[in-house]
């Protein structure tokens, strides 16, 4: 079927945003820093920002190797 | 429940009759006032009218406010202000051609009604499975982000003839069929018009268009389903019956590696064979993108990649369905 290899790589990619869910949900929301007085509500919220960041970087060169490597063929071609 | 399901008839007939209608008129006028577009992939020289925004719009307007009439709410105002932002935006694109980062930035402000009218709270991100997240501060950056990501995500799939229209078609008939299943009945009453609207102009879009969205109906039809996605509180639902156009997007931006227009990219990434059928360049220089994909295995018709795409995104448009229904369990 035309496109075969697309249907699997938005499969891929619903995983992966699954997947997101499973580690932010649990584990990121749940982080708390404390110590730093007033200031507690804002660094706890660059942290969680920061790795929201770091794993939206991620995802995005996990879906760039899976491209190279589902499309490899067609992108040479 | 039966007030909605009349009001709902009646916003869907209105939405869809009103495009259907103006829409030949539109193109007549347009066609006049000799603002066309050559299309590149028929073998025939044919000129396109442009843009068909403002049908779009006001078949959006005429049905949102008929909604507004009967059910007023700042969530109903939020997405009329945000989606007629939108346009403008759009429509100033299309008389003038302006840069790769006037779109992005003009729609972020464009988001701004949904955040003052309060039309967003709770401010919490719902994941399926895991429940959701209370980002008080953030969700409102997300705000500013997604209404332009969900613009130009729309505008970028607007390749070929009747694509853009039939892509909305089904991602919002699957917005609304998910926004019922997480219960939220009022946003999914509100989002019926998108998918009417999309189909009307599906008529005169289809191969051979007879009128392209231009940027004010491909960010117009964008904008909308943000709002509503971050009105509905289905934000991730929303992005997966996206996908194809995500991976469009991704690819694109992957392979040229800077926001740009695509007017701006000069090795075009489809060719055509001698008898015009669609085919994938083979200039290296040339962006990757969801079509040159989809012709990777060989030269199609453009109604046929068209297709392609539109299976793409019922396949996406069902994992939107299964997420929504993971949105119910909680592990």
């Amino acid at each position: 079927m035309k496109g075969t290899p697309i249907f699997f790589y938005i499969f891929v990619m619903w995983l992966l945003i699954i997947a997101g869910g499973a580690l932010i949900v649990p584990i990121i929301a749940h982080i708390s820093i404390q110590g730093f007085g007033n200031l507690d509500g804002i660094i706890d919220s660059v942290v969680k920002a920061g790795i929201a960041i770091i794993l939206v970087v991620l995802w995005i060169l996990i879906m760039s190797k899976i491209k190279n490597w589902i499309f490899h063929q067609q992108i040479r071609h | 429940m039966l007030d909605r399901t009349i009001v709902g008839i009646l916003i869907s007939a209105v939405a869809f009759v009103t495009v259907y209608a103006i829409t030949p008129s539109l193109i007549k006028v347009l066609t006049k006032r000799n603002m066309v577009v050559k299309d590149y992939n028929k073998e025939v020289a044919t000129v396109v009218a442009r843009p068909g925004g403002p049908s779009i719009l006001a078949g959006i307007l005429a049905s949102e406010l008929t909604l507004y009439a009967f059910f007023p709410s700042a969530d109903i105002l939020a997405i009329i202000i945000t989606t007629s932002l939108a346009f403008l935006v759009g429509f100033v694109d299309d008389r003038k051609v302006l840069g790769g980062w006037f779109k992005p930035l003009a729609l972020a402000a464009s988001a701004l009604p949904i955040i003052l009218l309060g039309a967003y709270t709770p401010p919490h991100l719902a994941f399926p499975l895991f429940g959701s997240v209370k980002i008080p501060e953030l969700y409102l950056a997300l705000i500013v982000i997604i209404i332009p990501v969900m613009g130009n995500t729309i505008n970028s799939i607007d390749v070929l003839n009747g694509v853009a229209s039939g892509f909305m078609t089904i991602a919002s008939f699957a917005l609304t069929v998910c926004l019922v299943i997480v219960h939220h009945y009022d946003i999914a009453l509100a989002s019926l018009p998108l998918g009417f609207v999309s189909l009307a102009f599906y008529k005169y879009h289809k191969v051979p268009s007879k009128i392209f969205p231009g940027d004010s109906g491909a960010l117009t039809l964008g904008a909308m389903y943000g709002a509503l996605s971050i009105i509905g509180h289905v934000e991730i639902i929303a992005a997966i019956a996206l996908l194809p156009a995500v991976i469009n997007s991704f690819l694109f931006l992957s392979s040229v590696k800077r926001i740009v227009e695509h007017r701006q990219i000069k090795a075009n990434p489809v060719v055509h064979t001698e008898d015009f059928k669609l085919m994938a360049s083979t200039d290296k220089s040339a962006p990757v993108t969801l079509v040159r994909l989809i012709l990777a295995n060989g030269p199609l018709t453009e109604k046929q990649v068209g297709f392609v795409i539109f299976r793409l995104t019922l396949f996406s448009a069902a994992l939107a369905i299964i997420t929504s229904f993971m949105m119910e369990i909680n592990l």
